[in-house]
């Protein structure tokens, strides 16, 4: 029973995890074509931001978060206008030489992940220099929950419920406001949305800065649990990568269902075998998946809806 | 050069190399090229033994971008997993000839690493291509396995993983490995650290001209068909699996061979070479040269690393970074392309017709 309790932790610690890691970026993959490698360096910013303004400034650990996610919004924004659009500099290109430099990296997935890779080595190498290899960290909120001679952070597996919380929040949006049909109509025809009104650019610029304010969550959220150093993207990357492939186009009800699946597997793996088979498990489902349903899991329901709509 | 216009059989031969898949089909680019290879041959003479170690390293590298320029270059598959195939050569050529430490043991650890390297591409090439999955998932895939092979060497120390005397060391790696030595006993060829860097670039010279051969080939235009299109390729009866999965191979055999020489080279294996940093490290040669180029691939290899190594301060990474996104951005055909359609004919107008432009492409295109 003891055991059961134990792996029933383990399972929202994971799904939280998961969850957190890949929603920013399966929105932006989603809905922009762009495969952004600097996904963790983004977590990484929110965590330093949120890190700094708790210590540094003396803001408590809420209002540091907001600033984390803030900071981490705004960050994307620049991004997103200097390279993943080109706004910035083909506008002084404009003025200067009178004509466009950069092609915007819109659905150029290889060239979207070779370029933000490029990102993720300067801000990696930035923050080293700017704060040295590791910065002094936030402790850990709301204690444990112990329970005959075990013990799990209360923190870590409440993260499972604002997990979900975000999820809501993303279905919400996108299901009943006017960005989020505006977002919609982009992914599905973006050459009909702009031709009945809708300012695609800006679609993106607003997507791009959502799904980087997410990753910015993402790394306060899990500021507190974590070492501070530059390279931590890194470790939600595996996480990240394997949920949006598993999971398949559909951003919500993929990411649910990825962060379910694989939550799943590697708490059961890890509770059976340890944390680093649990990994290898992860992995290992990847290919798998990717092997058997290329489209993930959402692109395969949806190919058998219309399968069935066609009748037969 | 000029005297080459009444020789034929000098046209013949430059005729197997040349081709629209390849920059530099002029008797001017042959000259420059020879220019570039004797400008690194005389390398050690001029900067000592030292130097040549240190170079060597990057020779070896070279064959790794020329690996993804292959496969992804000239045939559209993104792969974020040479320095699997990389690593694999060289982990099976470190436990092949610590357990044999004679020169036919050496040498067959060299085929056997060469091999495993290749069949691993196989196998997982095997699995993807056959297996239906494409574009971007085929990237996704190989980043996974660099990971998954990064997790699973960390955790190799102890005595579990120890096959016959060698030892994989987990995070500390594999030390002892031997240096090259080829043939037999009696018989066999040893290399110091100058004969090494002549060795690599010889092969380097040869495996370049091997592969401006085959992208200039027949089956070069249906590699390149491929990238193109992969649909209408399949429409004119070519069988794109087979076309992928044979060009992922021998890609994972040119990794093979970089794997053994950074081995041999520097003695040592770790799990490092799985580590996402250096797993980038092809792309941003291979991007920042050219992909469609293979001189581009070995060019940038030899630039950005000679770049890296003499930046060794904390900023060496922020400007290799920033390279990559000014490249990606601003020049997506890389340099060596660049160089070839705008830089050449832009100092031919300016400089006008004289055989005076070559100064100015040989430093472009040699170091």
């Amino acid at each position: 029973m003891v055991n059961g309790l134990n792996l029933l932790f383990q399972f929202l610690d994971s799904f939280a995890f998961i969850v957190l890691a890949a929603a920013g970026l399966a929105i932006i993959f989603g809905i922009m074509g762009v495969i952004n490698l600097a996904h963790g360096e983004f977590i990484m910013v929110g965590a330093y931001a949120t890190t700094l303004a708790n210590i540094e400034y003396g803001l408590p650990l809420p209002a540091a978060m907001l600033a984390g996610v803030l900071v981490t919004a705004l960050f994307g924004l620049v991004v997103e206008r200097v390279i993943i659009s080109g706004w910035l500099p083909n506008t002084i290109g404009q003025l200067t030489l009178g004509r466009n430099v950069i092609e915007p990296l819109y659905d150029r997935l290889a060239d979207s992940m070779v370029a933000t890779w490029g990102l993720s080595l300067v801000m990696v190498q930035g923050v080293r220099i700017l704060y040295g290899n590791s910065l002094d960290q936030i402790g850990t909120p709301l204690g444990n929950i112990a329970y005959s001679g075990f013990t799990y952070s209360t923190y870590r597996v409440s993260l499972a419920g604002v997990a979900l919380a975000v999820l809501l929040v993303t279905f919400l949006v996108f299901r009943y406001t006017e960005y989020g049909m505006r977002a919609r109509a982009t992914i599905q025809d973006e050459d009909t949305a702009r031709a009945m009104g809708v300012d695609t650019e800006r679609t993106y610029m607003t997507t791009f800065a959502i799904g980087s304010g997410l990753a910015g969550l993402t790394g306060a959220l899990y500021a507190p649990t974590i070492t501070m150093v530059p390279g931590l993207g890194s470790s939600f990357l595996v996480e990240a990568f394997v949920a949006v492939v598993v999971g398949g186009p559909s951003v919500v009800l993929g990411t649910t269902l990825a962060g379910g699946l694989l939550g799943t597997i590697n708490a059961v793996f890890s509770n059976v075998y340890g944390t680093f088979v649990g990994r290898i498990a992860l992995l290992v489902t990847a290919i798998v998946m990717i092997r058997f349903l290329p489209e993930g899991i959402t692109g395969f329901v949806e190919r058998v809806r219309e399968r069935r709509q066609e009748g037969v | 050069m000029a005297a080459a216009s009444e020789d034929s059989a000098l046209d013949r031969v430059l005729a197997r190399f040349e081709g629209p898949n390849t920059v530099g089909n002029s008797y001017r680019f042959w000259a420059l090229f020879l220019a570039g290879t004797l400008a690194l041959a005389s390398g050690p003479i001029l900067f000592g033994p030292y130097w040549a170690f240190q170079s060597s390293l990057f020779l070896v590298y070279a064959f790794l971008a020329l690996s993804l320029s292959v496969v992804w270059g000239y045939t559209g598959v993104l792969s974020f997993g040479q320095v699997v195939f990389f690593g694999i050569a060289g982990y099976t050529f470190g436990v092949v000839s610590v357990n044999f430490g004679t020169p036919l043991g050496i040498t067959g650890g060299v085929l056997t690493g060469v091999l495993a390297g290749a069949l691993a591409a196989g196998v997982l090439g095997y699995f993807m291509f056959y297996g239906g999955v494409r574009n971007v998932y085929v990237t996704i895939i190989t980043l996974v396995s660099t990971l998954v092979l990064h997790t699973f060497m960390a955790q190799t120390a102890g005595d579990k993983w120890t096959i016959g005397e060698a030892a994989l060391g987990g995070f500390n790696g594999m030390p002892t490995i031997p240096n090259l030595a080829l043939g037999v006993e009696g018989a066999a060829l040893t290399f110091g650290d100058v004969t090494f860097y002549y060795f690599v670039l010889g092969l380097l010279v040869a495996t370049y001209l091997g592969l401006r051969a085959l992208v200039n080939s027949d089956y070069g235009r249906v590699m390149v068909a491929v990238r193109e299109d992969e649909d209408r390729t399949r429409m004119f009866g070519y069988d794109v699996r087979r076309v992928k999965l044979a060009v992922f191979t021998l890609g994972g055999a040119l990794a093979g061979v970089a794997g053994v020489l950074n081995a041999t080279l520097n003695n040592y294996m770790s799990p490092g070479v799985f580590e996402l940093t250096f797993a980038s490290l092809p792309v941003i040669w291979v991007s920042v040269g050219g992909r469609k180029s293979l001189l581009g691939a070995v060019v940038a290899t030899l630039a950005i690393e000679f770049l890296r190594f003499s930046l060794t301060g904390e900023l060496a990474f922020i400007i290799v970074g920033v390279l990559l996104l000014v490249f990606i951005l601003g020049l997506p055909g890389g340099l060596v392309p660049w160089a070839d359609e705008r830089l050449v004919p832009w100092l031919e107008r300016t400089v006008g017709s004289g055989g005076a432009s070559t100064p100015a492409t040989t430093t472009e295109e040699s170091d």
